[in-house]
């Protein structure tokens, strides 16, 4: 052997393992699960002639996926990941974010630029969107797997085509999507696909539901039992089972009492998305019999998510739109945050009241929230219930709750005693983030959402509830009994259950102790007569 | 000094009565905590503690039946109202000034008039109360297969248990009050430990 051809394979080895020590080293830049999930497809889409063209827009890109998944488009389209639209099968009223006012940002109406960043499809700017056109559908949003995928409010729902600033002045740039790219790459949904908008909701990350929040991308044991990377490593769609693009287990038609055994999979399952579909309805082994006889009272989770938000993300309490356009000294707009870095004021947005760790409120509930929706009428002189809890302690098919109870102050016509849409987002004058100008907003928003408006409004306190079903505790954070088997306990506003440790009958006790009290006293009396007398002991010789 | 003594607790008796003791002391201990008046276990402890100890009791009792027809000592627990006068006089007042016990033990008669009526109460009024309500409530959960759901309310099962606790606890205390009363404070209570009670 030469010893020029021994150089070459001395430089060759060293130059392997350097690479494999690098790759060592350096391992890939996204974590997710979903592409290990990938990876074992049977396809590789980056080898589809169709995915190898230099895509400009998102719609592009989706009349590329629909020449072969010819018909899931049309699955889409019949979601409420598309619709934004949910009708109540046994009232038939229209629910969902099209038509519900919540208390957070209220209404995507008339502000939907910003808000359809988070709609699964592209251009929905407006009231003359078109639902049926399928080129609009956006399969990347759930279907990324490389996590550069970015929508950003302003653009309708479409991805970042151009690098830009973001948030505008924040000097902190988005680079634009490489279409193509996330093309090749499309795989399973992921923690982080969903996450992308279910933990973001109401405009930053933990705002809105409190047991989702960015931390549940990659979770520990401690944060989530199912989701730990390090254990089971579940996904959403491990318990929200897809079909047809049709997403199990959602708020709008909840399961709260799910009896029987554990269901077996493969079986028309009407809801696969709750705890007892893989455990049933009595999952503690038989010497903790009493633990099952207790889910005919109380919903799993009121045990095993002992608190929400376990995290230092947190989540919102409360959102005051009453301070919204109060200047700071100078009559510029300010904005504060609390001692933990989160929002707490905002000139274009109001107040906010922010925690961690937080004990959920507990109520009765069968599943079925009555909600107010666009142009119901509320009464202004008590708090508002945007979604009242049904159920009932004697019904079937209530069980006790944990709830995020969401508190605010938000705008309402005291003419009309309506909920108002207010026009928020945007650049044009009447927008109240740009113009702090209540009247201009509300007549925009108003006329928008097709609602009557006086020109008088006010502001109202409402609550607005949130099942607590997320960050799923290890068996050994559960409640403990004496956290509700107590006084001023976890369960004290719970009416309607006799509670052994917290329900006793004062006039019972009283008179019960007053007669044990005689007993002990009575013989102690007559003891210490005894001892006075000094003949209490029994004669013998008598 | 007379050393007259004669045997009237068996062997098998003072160990049911001692553990007796010792499971109602138990019982009454957790089951005023999963009421509410204290804490001490916690509360998931004293409802298992509480569980143990009646299966526990529940099983002497199924022994001490059997035990009390064969050696024919259930007769001890007939009432009679012969001498009760007598007795309701002796507490009040004749025990205060060296007066002779209207009674006098016997293997026969183990237990005097008054004896005779408290235990009697026990086991017709405040058995059933404790034992129908506890098991009742032992068993809350299967009210629903056997229709019961419609008829009992827990609120008033555990009321009546609660009841029962309080006649038992009042009943505890009296009776070891009474233990003391002998010729010594710690006469009865030693003839229950030994089985031989000086006469």
């Amino acid at each position: 052997m030469s010893s020029r051809l021994k150089l070459a394979l001395a430089a060759l080895a060293a130059g392997t393992l350097l690479a494999s020590l690098t790759a060592v080293a350096m391992p890939a830049a996204a974590p997710t699960s979903a592409v290990a999930a990938a990876s074992n497809s049977t396809a590789d889409h980056s080898k589809f002639k169709a995915l190898q063209q230099p895509f400009k827009t998102g719609p592009e890109v989706t009349k590329a996926c629909l020449g072969c998944h010819t018909e899931a488009a049309k699955q889409v389209q019949h979601t409420k990941h598309w619709t934004w639209e949910f009708t109540d099968p046994k009232t038939g009223k229209k629910l969902g974010k099209r038509n519900i006012i919540n208390n957070f940002c209220t209404s995507p109406i008339s502000n939907e630029k910003d808000c359809m960043a988070c709609h699964a499809g592209y251009g929905w700017k407006d009231s003359s969107f078109d639902f049926s056109v399928e080129a609009n559908v956006d399969c990347m949003v759930c279907h990324d797997t490389t996590g550069t995928y970015r929508k950003l409010p302003g653009d309708a729902g479409h991805p970042v085509y151009q690098r830009r600033e973001f948030p505008p002045g924040s000097g902190k740039f988005v680079e634009a999507v490489d279409l193509r790219k996330v093309a090749q790459s499309i795989g399973k949904t992921s923690r982080s696909t969903c996450g992308s908008c279910h933990f973001f909701g109401a405009g930053a990350n933990g705002t809105k539901h409190g047991d989702l929040d960015a931390a549940l991308q990659n979770p520990d044991k401690y944060l989530d039992v199912h989701m730990d990377r390090k254990g089971l490593n579940f996904t959403c769609a491990t318990c929200h089972q897809t079909s047809g693009h049709q997403v199990a287990g959602s708020r709008y038609e909840m399961a709260a009492a799910v009896t029987g055994p554990a269901h077996m999979r493969g079986k028309a399952d009407a809801e696969p998305a709750s705890c007892q579909s893989c455990h049933g309805d009595r999952p503690h082994p038989a010497q903790l019999a009493k633990l099952n006889d207790h889910a005919r009272k109380v919903a799993c989770q009121t045990c095993h998510i002992p608190e929400y938000a376990r995290d230092a993300i947190g989540t919102e309490l409360s959102w005051d739109w009453s301070q919204a356009t109060k200047m700071g000294a100078d009559g510029k707009p300010v904005a504060a945050k609390d001692s933990a870095g989160r929002r707490a004021f905002d000139s274009k947005k109001g107040a906010w009241v922010w925690d961690s760790y937080v004990v959920p409120e507990y109520r009765w509930f069968n599943g079925e929230f009555a909600y107010k929706t666009l142009g119901d009428k509320i009464d202004p002189s008590a708090t508002v219930e945007i979604n009242h809890p049904g159920g009932s302690p004697a019904a079937a098919d209530s069980r006790i709750w944990p709830l995020k109870i969401h508190r605010g102050k938000q705008a309402y016509d005291t003419e009309n005693n309506i909920l108002i849409v207010a026009h928020t987002a945007g650049e044009d004058d009447t927008a109240l983030w740009h113009n702090y100008d209540w009247q201009k907003a509300i007549g925009t928003g108003m006329k928008a959402a097709g609602l009557p408006y006086s020109g008088k409004y006010g502001f109202v306190s409402t609550e607005m509830s949130w099942p607590i079903t997320h960050m799923v505790a290890p068996k050994g954070d559960a409640l403990a009994c004496h956290q509700c088997h107590s006084e001023n306990g976890r369960l004290q506003g719970v009416a309607g259950v006799y509670l052994p440790g917290r329900d006793r009958p004062r006039m019972l006790d009283m008179i019960g102790w007053t007669i044990v009290a005689l007993s002990l006293g009575g013989s102690m009396m007559h003891g210490i007569l005894c001892v006075l007398f000094r003949r209490c002991k029994r004669s013998k010789q008598a | 000094m007379s050393t007259e003594r004669i045997y009237i607790y068996k062997r098998f008796e003072r160990f049911w009565h001692w553990s007796q003791a010792l499971l109602i002391s138990v019982m009454m201990v957790t089951g005023f905590e999963v009421h509410g008046t204290y804490t001490l276990f916690g509360f998931g402890h004293a409802v298992q503690y509480h569980t143990l100890a009646a299966w526990t009791l529940l099983t002497l009792w199924a022994f001490t039946i059997v035990w009390q027809f064969t050696t024919d000592e259930w007769r001890q627990y007939l009432p009679t109202l012969k001498k009760v006068d007598a007795m309701i006089r002796y507490y009040a007042i004749g025990i205060f000034h060296h007066a002779e016990h209207p009674f006098r033990k016997s293997a026969e008669q183990k237990h005097n008039p008054l004896q005779r009526l408290a235990y009697l109460a026990f086991l017709s009024v405040m058995s059933p109360i404790i034992w129908g309500s506890g098991l009742l409530y032992l068993f809350y959960a299967d009210w629903g297969a056997f229709g019961l759901d419609r008829h009992l309310s827990l609120e008033w099962v555990a009321f009546g248990h609660t009841v029962g606790a309080f006649m038992i606890l009042s009943f505890f205390f009296v009776h070891v009050y009474m233990t003391t009363t002998g010729h010594t404070w710690y006469a009865h209570i030693k003839s229950m430990i030994t089985g031989w009670e000086e006469a």
